[in-house]
């Protein structure tokens, strides 16, 4: 199973992104295999609007089955991310990633 | 002849200045306010005039239709907002962020976008005596104002001649709202504060309408806090003062009323006396360059 994570660097120790749409990086960790992988996402800067529903669907094209971030999404990327059937789980805006997932793990995380 | 007053930061008195200039003009001749402020107008809260008009206003957004698309994608590529994305087998669109534009809807090869309207606020039109007061204001999560900036300076264009005086209360701030209102005005009055933030806020405001080319002048009200910063920059970049306006308890307390200001405290008659002159003087040489 693929687990998205919103961070702020490409690996498990990054500190988390607690935005959605504007996140600097998506860490994207492969249970299955164990490896971890990332996308940059530092292009958003330069949309003035959508931000959500485009990161929304990158997020889609990377086959993403849950999103762990901080704030949750909004209102518009929701509704993508609902359209995918995408689990998202929010709170873990201040920790590492490594630390998210740990959370995840132990069912701490808030689902939305 | 329109006069925009806009002022780059909030809270300086851009609808003090409007609401009391509109109705001192409309003494001797026929004026038009419109509150361009169309997220939070409120103007209304000072003029007192009869309603005669309301009608709701539109925007035209796509609607996607299934049957005959063919995924192309060729819609998501051409919007510059993200409001049309393919998701795998659908076309989703977020009216919210939608600017109206109608490129997905014509470049789409099978028609299968048709726009489709939706109502995004609505508009009332007030008068008493020579005042006429137009008022348009967004529904609830409607989050363009431009289009609806846009149908009101159309309104109230074609229900009053070019000879009228129209006051268009804009929105603060220097973003595509204020652009919107300020566009069409033959001369713009910045109102600010005499502080460093009403300063820093002035020059972005003084940078974008040198940018529209639209001639423009200062108002410094609540003079007398602060310090001359203000006034030492206007000088220095040979920028009118028209007026000012002093800091006056009494100010706070009528307009807390919602009463006008002009009818009851000298130094505010004064200065809407000296604007409404320099506005006389600036249309009546418009005119001279027409003839």
């Amino acid at each position: 199973m693929k687990i998205v994570f919103t961070a702020k660097g490409t690996d498990m120790d990054a500190a988390m992104d607690p935005r959605f749409g504007r996140t600097e990086y998506f860490v994207i960790f492969d249970e299955d295999s164990k490896s971890v992988d990332s996308f940059d996402n530092r292009a958003i800067e330069g949309e003035a609007h959508g931000a959500g529903p485009k990161t929304a669907q990158k997020l889609g094209e990377l086959g993403a089955e849950v999103l762990i971030t901080g704030n949750g999404p909004g209102g518009n990327a929701a509704t993508v991310l609902k359209t995918m059937g995408t689990e998202v789980l929010v709170g873990a805006g201040d920790m590492t990633v490594t630390e998210a997932y740990d959370a995840y793990k132990a069912g701490s995380l808030k689902k939305v | 002849m329109k006069i925009a007053i806009a002022s780059g930061k909030g809270g300086t008195g851009k609808t003090t200045l409007s609401t009391n200039l509109a109705s001192y003009i409309a003494e001797s001749r026929i004026c038009v306010l419109s509150d361009l402020d169309v997220e939070e107008p409120n103007s209304g809260l000072f003029i007192k005039a009869e309603l005669i008009h309301k009608e709701d206003k539109f925007k035209m957004i796509p609607e996607w239709e299934k049957s005959k698309c063919e995924l192309c994608g060729n819609c998501q590529a051409v919007c510059n907002f993200n409001a049309v994305l393919k998701m795998g087998k659908m076309i989703m669109v977020f009216p919210e962020l939608c600017h109206g534009c109608y490129a997905c809807s014509e470049l789409c090869p099978t028609d299968s976008l048709p726009m489709k309207q939706k109502k995004m606020g609505e508009l009332k039109s007030y008068k008493n005596g020579n005042l006429n007061f137009i008022e348009s204001k967004l529904i609830i999560g409607e989050e363009q104002a431009v289009p609806l900036i846009k149908q009101t300076i159309a309104y109230v264009d074609d229900n009053f001649g070019e000879d009228v005086i129209k006051i268009f209360d804009s929105p603060p701030g220097t973003s595509c709202p204020v652009i919107e209102a300020t566009r069409d005005a033959d001369f713009v009055i910045l109102v600010t504060e005499p502080t460093p933030f009403g300063l820093h806020d002035l020059k972005l405001a003084v940078e974008t309408v040198k940018q529209m080319r639209i001639p423009f002048g200062v108002v410094i009200n609540r003079h007398g806090i602060g310090n001359d910063s203000v006034e030492l920059y206007c000088k220095e970049e040979n920028i009118a003062i028209i007026t000012t306006i002093p800091n006056d308890r009494l100010i706070a307390e009528t307009y807390s009323q919602g009463k006008l200001l002009y009818p009851t405290i000298p130094s505010v008659k004064e200065a809407v006396i000296s604007i409404s002159e320099y506005i006389e003087n600036i249309n009546s040489q418009k005119e001279g360059e027409t003839k």
